[in-house]
């Protein structure tokens, strides 16, 4: 399966990309539409909660390296932020999403649990902005998905495989394509946002401080999910990406294989082998 | 690679922060306490690799625990594990350890003493995505991803017992995907572990239970990946 095969089959039968995926998806797994529609209501619930808890209430994380972010961010957005209501909500979702993760949570990986925040920041940040039903919401998740199976299929999702581009690149551009259909954009302008989501974060390398999920993964959340809505936006003004959708994943592909094992969550380079981030991970060590 | 599956997209709902070190951990612990059978009395779990190496920022150990007090991979008591091991009298104990060259680096051996003052050696690994494989069970070579029913069976070791529960099992149309036998000489009795491609209806422990020679037999069914409680006794 690719977009462009996708795109075609959306247009001819007049359907949404979630539509699609929903379909496909009973018809393989012999699962009814139902069935997948309440699973889907379910992590919608389970999104929501971690959304919302660390923006409440400081939480720490198992190690102590990380923590109380999200609510610091949730201090300030509510008086003023650069960014504007929907988007400053976003960043405070995406913070909360990874904290929690850290923290020993329930949250859904979406498509891993490093990049946890971006999926349910982008999709429950322009429902309450458009006061969109839960309905709407869970059709999102559903395109998400569909998104995240073709880079599956023709890349990979995983930090220690292909790099964070695998992780919160692939989140970036799930949770675009998806505000886009949320929106009422075509399933290429789907593809479009989710092409421009990849492309802004093409080589992003895996390199977490003393292999935890932590530093800077729950940054990259909050950076994840921006890049989702500035590329969703583009697209919904009619911007195309000139390279398409599938071939932003293959790229996507080359260079995750490209990529140095120090740079795929064997914190043996990058951000983790800094002065500060060995430290940090010495620190761990000794307690 | 074939398209993977929305569910392998989206989802699972987990307890974090890593689906090998905390979402697979939880289901090791869960399989172990499965095949150990009985109440844990006494628990060591060697580390291996990346499991010895980050297992405390990553709550593995917590994870682990919370598998064998049979809490599920979404519960979200998994990170209180310690506290409820204590209170039931669990003794546990961490060993960061080297379990060998070609051992995969998120390995766990768990050598537990039950209830019933048995004690079972079980090795399992954490392969990505919250997926497991339990690799060796008491010294034998298994391949369990606690994906499909598992039989387990302990019976006399004698001519017949065998044949008849493979003969239940073609009667039921399940087909066996793995199988293992391991005997003890000194009570000459045998262990028999089932992997099966799925269940049809019947009643299969109601069937294998009569045949002649046999001690016990249980049925281990796949994890529910979604329901946050351990109410759902007979899961792996
Ligand atoms: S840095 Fe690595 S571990 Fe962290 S979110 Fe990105 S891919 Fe996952």
């Amino acid at each position: 399966m690719n977009a462009q095969t996708v795109i075609k089959i959306c247009q001819e039968k007049g359907i949404s990309l979630s539509d699609f995926a929903l379909s496909q998806e009973s018809e393989q797994d012999n699962i009814s539409k139902t069935e997948i529609l309440t699973r889907f209501g379910q992590m919608l619930s389970v999104m929501e909660t971690a959304a919302r808890t660390a923006r409440e209430t400081p939480i720490h994380s198992v190690s102590g390296l990380t923590g109380g972010d999200a609510y610091l961010y949730e201090q300030r957005r509510k008086k003023r932020s650069l960014l504007g209501s929907t988007a400053s909500k976003a960043v405070a979702c995406a913070l909360s999403c990874s904290e929690v993760n850290a923290s020993m949570g329930r949250i859904v990986a979406c498509p891993t649990a490093g990049s946890c925040g971006i999926v349910p920041a982008a999709v429950l940040s322009v429902q309450e902005e458009y006061d969109l039903p839960r309905e709407a919401i869970v059709k999102g998740l559903i395109c998400a998905g569909l998104v995240g199976q073709i880079i599956g299929e023709h890349a990979c999702l995983a930090g220690a495989q292909g790099g964070c581009q695998a992780e919160c690149g692939s989140a970036s551009a799930m949770a675009a394509a998806a505000v886009v259909e949320l929106l009422g954009g075509s399933p290429a302008q789907s593809f479009d946002a989710a092409a421009i989501a990849i492309k802004n974060s093409l080589g992003l390398v895996c390199d977490p401080v003393a292999g935890l999920v932590e530093i800077p993964c729950i940054k990259r959340n909050a950076g994840g999910v921006m890049n989702a809505l500035t590329a969703a936006d583009m697209a919904l003004a009619g911007i195309v990406s000139r390279i398409p959708f599938d071939d932003t994943v293959d790229a996507m592909n080359r260079v995750g294989r490209q990529l140095p094992t120090a740079l795929r969550e064997t914190a043996a380079g990058g951000l983790a082998t800094t002065k500060t981030g060995l430290e940090l991970a010495e620190t761990l060590k000794n307690r | 690679m074939p398209t993977p599956s929305l569910f392998d997209i989206m989802g699972p709902i987990m307890i974090g922060p890593s689906s090998s070190h905390t979402a697979g951990a939880a289901r090791l612990g869960k399989m172990a306490y499965k095949l150990a059978g009985g109440d844990i009395k006494d628990v060591k779990m060697y580390l291996h690799g990346s499991f010895a190496a980050t297992y405390r920022g990553h709550g593995t150990d917590k994870a682990l625990l919370a598998g064998l007090l049979n809490l599920n991979p979404s519960d979200e008591r998994l990170r209180h594990s310690f506290e409820l091991a204590a209170k039931k009298g669990i003794h546990y104990e961490f060993i960061p350890t080297n379990l060998g060259e070609n051992v995969h680096p998120n390995t766990v051996k768990f050598v537990i003493t039950n209830s019933a003052g048995e004690t079972h050696e079980i090795t399992g690994s954490s392969i990505g995505g919250g997926q497991v494989v339990i690799s060796d069970i008491d010294g034998m070579e298994v391949n369990f991803t606690g994906e499909r029913p598992i039989l387990v069976t302990h019976h006399k070791d004698e001519p017949g017992v065998i044949s008849n529960i493979t003969f239940i099992l073609y009667e039921m149309g399940i087909n066996i995907g793995n199988m293992r036998v391991s005997r003890s000489r000194e009570d000459h009795t045998a262990h028999m572990y089932i992997e099966m491609d799925s269940l049809t209806g019947g009643d299969l422990t109601a069937a294998i239970r009569n045949i002649p020679g046999m001690l016990w037999v249980k049925l281990l069914l796949p994890i529910d990946e979604t329901s946050g409680d351990a109410s759902r006794k007979d899961s792996i």
